[in-house]
This record gives structure tokens, sequence and C-alpha cells, in this order.
């Protein structure tokens, strides 16, 4: 095992030898330092001229860091348990609508989150049709968090579930396994990765939702008010450097996620 | 143990796999369920074993009906065609797999393991994940799984099917000599007949979800019920409107009684045998086997004039 991960080409050593020798690469490169490069440069650059760690660590902007990211957190596990079952039921189970709802399953991605957010403000606020009133709380906020990032987990895990062979639960059940003991010793490991990725994905996008949070939260200071909204308002009264701050926290929460969602990537990939 | 299948039918859609089926398979006995692919030979094993519920009849064991109890239950050993390894588990996790869900305690489990690697020649390969292995050992692999929890019943779907020749053929011979060891009533699908003659103590031919015929290899070899199973078990050829196997037929330079005139076409040596393509006088062709030595004897030529006539006692069928 140790010698396959070995084995496996290390990516940055290839990138740089061939950068040199093709045009595309080098077209690649440049695209991607100017759309993503040159603004987190700039941000970074923009945090620094200021007293970064006083900006951050102002009490109000530490409560929305704070908020935002338990939010998110909470965000990615709740979507795990729900995303595989989502999966499970659409790969698994036949029933009338299994079309329609799997169409559905992708609107939160094609819906504007403003939009969303107005929606969820109709359903779930003042005067809501359904008697559920939970504007300007954070369960307004988780809320509209679950309905953005629910297509991830589902997404992920769905094509895992649809290529597992089938066999090897049946296998299981000849050998004695209940079916909650073939779902978590044979079906689990195998939709692992998957499912971390997914969560780890709707965590990043959880972090910096501002559309669907907006009308529903209420930007209650130390109360429901997250980064991303947070920033918007720093921005609005002229503290640029205090949002480039704030900003460049959020940035160092998302790499530092990408980072460990490759590690998982990686390491699944060992195992053939 | 002991396995009565009575009256069993199952259906998916509008497709019959098995029709009516009843049959019973002793206990001890190594039986082949041999069979043209897609006639509900698989069907009737994944039934057995609890992975298929019946549309209707009942399946016994041991005289105790078994027809709804789940798969877990039956302490069956299933070995399915593709092996079903689980990818994420070692050799050993796989094996012992078993008895983990049955809470066998750690240092027993790794003793019992141990012992079933041993059976199966796969010492030293513990540690190993299904992918490193090759065919033939995942296929041992699968079997030592199977057989860990000492199942009294040991199905396998087409258990060579997956593997190339030489593999197979000293795989079979292990497996015979495992089923002696094991001691457990032993169903296997194919649909090689060399496969089911070699192993079988009892061949259970099965066709369009029918049974055609159970019995020994010789009996449906030596007195096939019909001509399906007589063409299934091996060549046939036809001598005056009845199917006859081409090594039954013998030939005669001379009138004989009950011989049928006929023309050789062409004399092809095959090594130990020769093979003579004859057409009758009503332009009907026939295809005799001979031993080459005995084709020698005859001196037999294209064109000539001999007389066929089937061995007394072979098998045949009038179609």
């Amino acid at each position: 095992m140790a010698e396959a991960a070995a084995a496996l080409p290390r990516p940055w050593p290839r990138l740089t030898a061939k950068v040199g020798g093709s045009l595309g690469p080098g077209a690649a490169l440049l695209y991607l330092c100017l759309l993503v490069g040159l603004p987190v440069a700039a941000l970074a650059d923009r945090a620094a001229t200021t007293h970064f760690w006083s900006a951050v660590t102002a009490p109000q902007a530490r409560s929305a860091l704070e908020l935002t990211v338990a939010m998110a957190v909470l965000t990615a596990v709740i979507d795990a348990v729900t995303g595989v079952l989502v999966a499970w039921v659409l790969v698994r189970d036949r029933f009338v609508g299994r079309g329609l709802v799997n169409a559905v399953i992708d609107l939160p991605f094609a819906l504007p989150t403003i939009v969303a957010g107005l929606v969820l403000l109709s359903l779930y606020g003042p005067g809501s049709p359904v008697g559920i009133d939970v504007a300007q709380t954070r369960m307004a906020v988780l809320l509209a968090l679950l309905f953005v990032t629910l297509p991830f987990v589902v997404r992920a895990v769905q094509p895992v579930l649809l290529a597992l062979d089938r066999e090897t639960e049946e296998a299981a059940a000849c050998l004695g396994a209940r079916p909650w003991q073939a779902f978590r010793l044979v079906v689990w490991p195998a939709i692992r990765p998957a499912t971390a990725v997914g969560a780890g994905l709707a965590f990043a996008r959880a972090l910096g939702e501002f559309g669907s949070i907006v009308l529903i939260s209420g930007n209650l200071p130390f109360h429901t008010q997250v980064a991303s909204v947070f920033i918007s308002g720093r921005v609005e009264s002229g503290d640029i450097p205090g949002a480039a701050a704030v900003s460049v926290v959020l940035l160092a929460v998302a790499l530092v996620t990408l980072a460990a969602l490759d590690l998982v990537v990686r390491r699944s990939r060992r195992r053939g | 143990m002991s396995i009565d299948v009575v009256n069993v039918s199952k259906a998916f859609g509008g497709f019959r796999a098995v029709d009516d089926v009843s049959v019973s398979f002793g206990r001890g006995r190594l039986t082949a369920l041999l069979g043209p692919s897609g006639g509900g030979k698989s069907t009737l094993l994944r039934i057995i074993a609890g992975l298929e519920e019946p549309d209707s009849g009942r399946v016994y064991v041991d005289g105790q009906d078994m027809t709804h109890v789940p798969a877990r239950r039956r302490g069956v050993g299933f070995v399915f065609q593709h092996y079903a390894a689980f990818p994420h588990m070692t050799v050993r996790d796989n094996v012992g797999f078993g008895l983990r869900v049955a809470r066998v305690d750690r240092t027993t489990r790794a003793r019992r393991v141990d012992e079933l690697l041993d059976l199966v020649h796969l010492q030293g390969l513990a540690e190993r994940y299904p992918a490193e292995l090759s065919g033939g050992q995942r296929q041992r692999m699968a079997l030592a799984r199977a057989l860990a929890v000492e199942p009294r019943l040991l199905l396998l779907v087409e258990p060579f099917g997956a593997l190339d020749v030489k593999v197979r053929a000293e795989l079979r011979a292990w497996l015979r000599h495992l089923h002696e060891q094991v001691n457990a009533t032993t169903l296997f699908v194919t649909h090689d007949q060399e496969e089911a003659m070699e192993l079988a103590d009892q061949i259970v031919l099965v066709n369009e979800g029918r049974i055609e015929q159970v019995g020994t290899p010789e009996d449906l070899y030596d007195r096939p019920a019909n001509e399906f199973v007589m063409a299934f078990l091996g060549a046939t050829t036809r001598l005056g409107g009845v199917a006859v196997r081409p090594h039954d037929i013998e030939v005669f330079t001379d009138p004989v009684d009950g011989g049928t005139q006929a023309m050789i076409e062409r004399v092809v040596g095959l090594g130990f045998h020769s093979r003579i393509e004859a057409a009758l006088p009503d332009g009907s062709d026939v295809t005799v086997q001979l031993t080459r030595a005995h084709a020698h004897e005859l001196e037999l030529r294209t064109g000539d004039i001999v007389y066929l006539r089937a061995i007394a006692g072979a098998a045949s069928h009038a179609g």
C-alpha cells in the first residue's frame, strides 16, 4: 500500500515540467492567476495594510466568524446524514415521482440564492402559511444553509451507490449480517469518501453563503449575523480593510477544507 | 442437510425464470445444476439461498419450511460468480466477516481464519486486498469466506466461469477434494457439461425454467430423458431419423443387418480419434467418430461406400 501511494505521480513537479513546454498549461495557469490568484493577493494586501488582528478579533467580527463556522459544521454534518439517505432512496427505491424528485434535488443550485432567501422568508417568516416563523433566529440561518447545500452530498454519493456491486451486500447477508451491519461494514466504507467530499463542499459553500441568509436571518449582530453579511455591512460603511481581514479568515478556512478533502480523496484512491 | 424444492415458481416481469420446479438434493452430495445460460438455474440457487423469494412453492431444508426465512438465518455458504469480495477489507477481514458479525472473539477468529487460509492455500496473503489477488486466489478467498460460518449447505454460481482454462482444471480437482473434506451438501451452477460430469455425483439439467432430467452423470449421458438432454451432454448426429452419439455408430465395409448405406465425404484425423463425415442416400449427413487405429484398419477413404449401424444399447432418441 505504501509503495502504491509512492508510485502515484506528484502533481506539482509534473505541472512545472510541462509549463515551459507547451502553450496550453501556460494559458490555463495565466487564466487561473487572473481569476483566482490576483483577487486573493489583492484581498491579502488589503487585509495586511490594517491592524489585521484587531479587526478580526473585534467582538462583532469574532461572533460573526464563530457563528459562520459553527453553522457550516452543523450544515455539513446534517447534510452528510440526510444526503446519504436521499441518495440511497433515489438509487435503491422505486416509487412514483422518483424522476421528478431526482430533478428537484438540483433546484438549489439553479435557483439564485436571493430568490431562495425570499422563498424561505415567505414560507418560514412572519405570516408563514405553514405557521412556522423562524425569521431572525439561528434556526433560519441553518435552514437556509441546508437548503442551498442539499445537492452536494446527494450528488457525490449517488454515482458511487449506483456503481456498487449489490452482490457484496448479498454476500454479507449470507454470512449472517443484518441489513444495518451490511450497510455499516460493506456499503458505508465504499461511500465514505464521497460523503466526506460532499460534506466538505457543503461546508465550504456554507462558509460564504450570503443571498439565502441575508433576508431571513435579520442580521442581528452577536445573534444571527454571519461573516458574509458582516463583511457586506463593513463594505457599506466604508471599512474596506476590516472587511478584507474577515474575508481572509474565511478564505483560509476554505483552503484548509479543500486541502483536507484532497487528502480524503487521495487516501481512498490507494485501495483498488 | 437435505433440500426439497416443491413447486417453486419465480417470474421477473413477464419472464418465467423458474417454472413450477420440484427437486430434492441429498445430504452430503455434490450436485450440478446444469443448463444453458438464462435457463433459470442461478435463480433456483438464489431461491434456495434466500436471496430471492419464490412467487409460489416451498423450500424445505431438513424437512423444515425455510421459504420465508431471510438469507442471513439460513446458514448457507454462497459463492458468487464474480466473488463479491469486500474491496476495502483485507483477505483476513473478508474471510473473517461471518465470524465478526456473529461476534466471535478476536483470537478465535484469527485462529479460524488461519485454518481456512491454509485450507484454500492462501497462507501468506492474509494482509492483501482483493484487488491484489489473481482470479483464482480471489475465488479461493470467496470460498474460504463462505466456509468460515461452517455452512451445511454450500452454493456456488459458475465457480470456474471467470477463470482461464488451466486454473479451472486445477480448481475443479481441488473443489471435489474440498467437498469431501468439509462434508457439506454442495450445489453448483454451471453451463459446462464437462465440468458437471467431472465433478458432480448428481446432475440436475435445467432448461427454460424447468427441470429436464435428474440423475447421475452416467444416467444423463447414457439414458437421456429427451433429445435436449442428449444434445446438451455431448455431440449427437442423426442416423435413420434417430439421434445417436457419433462414437456409438459402427462402420462396416460390407453390407450388414440393420446397416444403413452411406458414402464417405471426408475423413478427418483428430489425434486419438478420427471423424468420418458421410452422406446417406436420402441426402442427409451423418458424423461418425472412430479411434484412429480402427479407421486405419478399415482403410476408409473419401468416396467409399460403407454401412453404418448404431451400437446395441446406445443412447438414442427418435426426434
